[in-house]
């Protein structure tokens, strides 16, 4: 499948800011299920600084912003190939040793409802766990947005049995971690085809590692694995580890963020 | 337990103290107390103090200077330093390693577990290699004697090691106050420490970097407690102190804020933890670091001095295994050896620490600084079945060493001279070269028996010397 994505994200402050430093996740990398036609990311007055690869395969690039400035506007447009691949992670170079991924973080600390959750969940090996793992979140933590928050954790998120894909996600990788299954955050987009339902084209899934397959990405959201509707761009190891674009701005006032994402089919 | 004097065998003066024998027999009683006196008040013109955490009191308390030298033969530290500097390249080359293939885990000669589950694991880092294949620049190896031939590894440091301006300024002081010990005697000179800092520096700036680097050291400020160790360095070296704010990124580069605008950075030897370095890599409400520092860094735009990542090489779980790490990238059996230890997370090695309390010392994984410490022949009752509850609880994030019986060295004390345990911080530099300067920082326990030196723990410190063979 082929997508467009366009994709905007625009920062204000009630005072002008004396500068602006961000770090973006914000590249698509190329692998067996994702290749890159075109891809441009522009901030308004901003100087591209330096890029690289991470470990994990993600394309790492950092902006400065010279103040003083009421407003920066980061624009992300690009075309990729998309091919469903069941959610395997195939052909993408990374360094990273999986069992990295065992280590919790705030957001992902396992409570005794998440242990309990994933203690409940068999299959005869570890692919069929993981999808017995994703089954659950999906039936535990129904999609409602506006109830959690950037902050809500996955133990919080289960409490209240409602929340959107990062608190899906959060939770599906508390539960893989605790069954020693090593899990990451993946943040991306998803096309909204015309199947009726409601889905955030701003989007966040989990990946899990299994053994023999490599990263397997499953989406508690949508109760399915990643297909051709997907787009990922990076991983880490919660939401905040993962963000698409990470940035500080010194010397100002109150920030309000808007976001706007438009994911198309186009014509091959 | 019988403890190794480094003076005394016996009745007979062992050679390397043979001239401090005359020193300390002719010296009067209030030439004595004078000199301890004029000794504070040196240290304490100079500010260096260290402030004791969770022990109240004040602090900016001094940390007692003893002044009965410490004294090593040169046969003796020539054998320290071949360990010492061949400890620094196997822990060097660990840290490539498990940020590349992980050939070691690989192997199965450490387990992965306490690599890549290890908090101080950088991921952000994984797949690079820093300048010169360097992470850890300033290896700080904790020693304790317990014979003639005898010297353990209690810890390695490889973040940021502190006390080197002790080394130093123990030096100035006893160089000052007796002259004539230093003529009689031929003691390597230590002071080009910071000669050789600057030099190990400058030796690792990133290939972007053309013509004399720039390097500056990084410091959280003047509340930290080693803030006088990061100036003193920054005044030897003759390169500038600065604090996160006085650094930014722009573009590819990161520059310092002068009076004459700014200027690029190619070095920056950092006294802060990773955790605070960047907050759009690491913790985002981090006010000491620079935003897009990392970026910068990963890129090959500035070295970090140490590098990121840097402290999984030292955590007391993974220390068990530096003399595999000498064997495997070195191929060389190891000259020091560690202390035996059990990691009580291992079932069969819990079992044997909890038969034996009363013998053996107990500390944290991640702890330092001698808190939160078991010390079985020193401890009450109470506070060993405090600990074999936290042992019981979370087994994971103990170990256990058997009580050395660390050697002594005369010191000062009220009623005269009497033997003190110490141990050893030398301080070994990783660039281009490794080098170490012949010396370090002996911290004594001042109270009688006392095996723990720590300076938060009422520990003190001496001049150590090595003899010119």
């Amino acid at each position: 499948m082929r997508l467009t994505v366009d994709h905007v994200t625009r920062y204000r402050y009630d005072a002008p800011v004396r500068s602006v430093v961000q770090s973006h996740r914000l590249t698509p990398s190329s692998f067996s299920g994702q290749k890159l036609i075109d891809w441009e990311v522009t901030v308004s007055a901003g100087i591209k600084g330096a890029r690289h690869r991470d470990g994990a395969g993600d394309v790492v690039q950092g902006w400065t912003i010279a103040g003083p400035v009421a407003e920066v506007t980061v624009h992300v447009r690009g075309t990729v190939d998309t091919e469903d691949l069941a959610g395997v992670l195939r052909g993408h170079r990374e360094t990273v040793a999986p069992d990295c991924y065992l280590r919790e973080t705030l957001p992902t600390r396992i409570d005794v409802a998440l242990a309990d959750l994933a203690s409940k969940a068999s299959g005869p090996d570890t692919l069929a766990l993981a999808h017995a793992l994703s089954a659950a979140v999906s039936d535990a933590i129904a999609y409602r947005p506006g109830v959690t928050h950037a902050h809500t954790t996955a133990a919080e998120a289960l409490a209240l049995g409602e929340g959107v894909c990062q608190d899906h996600a959060h939770a599906l990788m508390a539960c893989a971690r605790s069954r020693g299954i090593p899990a990451r955050y993946v943040s991306g987009y998803l096309f909204a085809d015309a199947d009726g339902q409601a889905h955030e084209a701003a989007h966040a899934w989990a990946e899990l590692h299994v053994a023999g397959l490599g990263w397997v990405g499953f989406d508690p959201a949508n109760r399915c694995c990643p297909d051709a509707r997907y787009i990922r761009l990076g991983s880490g190891f919660d939401a905040q580890d993962a963000a698409p674009i990470r940035g500080i701005a010194r010397g100002g006032g109150h920030e309000d963020m808007d976001v706007t994402v438009a994911i198309q089919q186009a014509a091959q | 337990m019988s403890q190794f004097n480094e003076m005394y065998q016996g009745s007979s003066v062992r050679m390397p103290y043979a001239r401090l024998q005359d020193w300390v027999a002719t010296m009067p009683e209030e030439l004595r107390s004078l000199k301890q006196a004029e000794a504070e008040a040196l240290f304490r013109r100079i500010g260096i103090t260290f402030a004791v955490y969770g022990e109240g009191g004040d602090p900016d308390r001094l940390i007692p200077f003893d002044m009965f030298p410490r004294v090593f033969s040169g046969a003796e530290w020539s054998k320290l330093e071949r360990g010492i500097k061949q400890r620094a390249r196997a822990l060097n080359a660990f840290l490539v390693d498990v940020y590349g293939r992980g050939e070691i885990i690989r192997a199965g000669r450490i387990p992965g577990r306490l690599v890549y589950q290890n908090e101080a694991y950088e991921k952000a880092v994984s797949g690079f290699v820093p300048p010169k294949g360097v992470y850890s620049h300033i290896v700080g190896v904790d020693i304790v004697r317990t014979g003639p031939d005898e010297f353990y590894v209690l810890e390695d440091n490889c973040r940021t090691p502190s006390g080197v301006s002790y080394m130093l300024e123990s030096r100035e002081i006893m160089m000052r106050m007796f002259p004539d010990l230093f003529r009689e005697n031929r003691i390597e000179p230590v002071d080009n420490y910071s000669e050789k800092l600057r030099r190990t520096l400058a030796s690792v700036a990133p290939a972007k970097c053309k013509g004399e680097p720039t390097v500056v050291i990084l410091t959280p400020g003047h509340f930290n407690s080693a803030y006088y160790e990061h100036s003193l360095l920054a005044d030897l070296m003759g390169v500038e102190l600065v604090e996160g704010q006085d650094l930014f990124v722009d573009g590819e580069y990161v520059y310092m804020r002068t009076t004459e605008g700014p200027q690029r950075v190619d070095v920056i030897y950092r006294r802060i933890d990773d955790a605070y370095l960047d907050p759009l890599c690491f913790r985002p409400d981090s006010m000491l670091g620079i935003p897009g520092l990392m970026d910068v860094y990963r890129s090959g735009g500035v070295s970090i001095c140490s590098a990121p990542g840097a402290g999984v090489a030292d955590d007391k779980a993974v220390y068990t295994y530096v003399p595999d790490m000498v064997r495997f990238y070195l191929g060389e059996e190891p000259i020091l050896q560690n202390v035996p230890t059990w990691q009580c997370g291992r079932e069969d090695d819990l079992k044997h620490v909890l038969a034996n309390l009363p013998e053996l010392v107990v500390k944290e994984v991640h702890g330092s600084g001698g808190y939160g410490m078991l010390v079985g022949p020193k401890a009450s009752k109470d506070d060993i079945e405090r600990f074999r509850l936290k042992l019981t609880e979370d087994p994971g994030n103990y170990i256990a060493q058997p009580t050395l019986a660390l050697s002594t060295v005369p010191t000062f004390v009220e009623e005269g001279v009497a033997p003190r345990h110490v141990d050893l911080r030398p301080y070994c530099l990783v660039g281009e070269r490794i080098e170490l300067v012949p010396g370090g920082l002996t911290r004594v326990a001042l109270k009688e028996g006392s095996l723990v030196v720590n300076s938060s723990q009422g520990g003190g410190v001496k001049d150590t010397w090595v003899l010119a063979e």
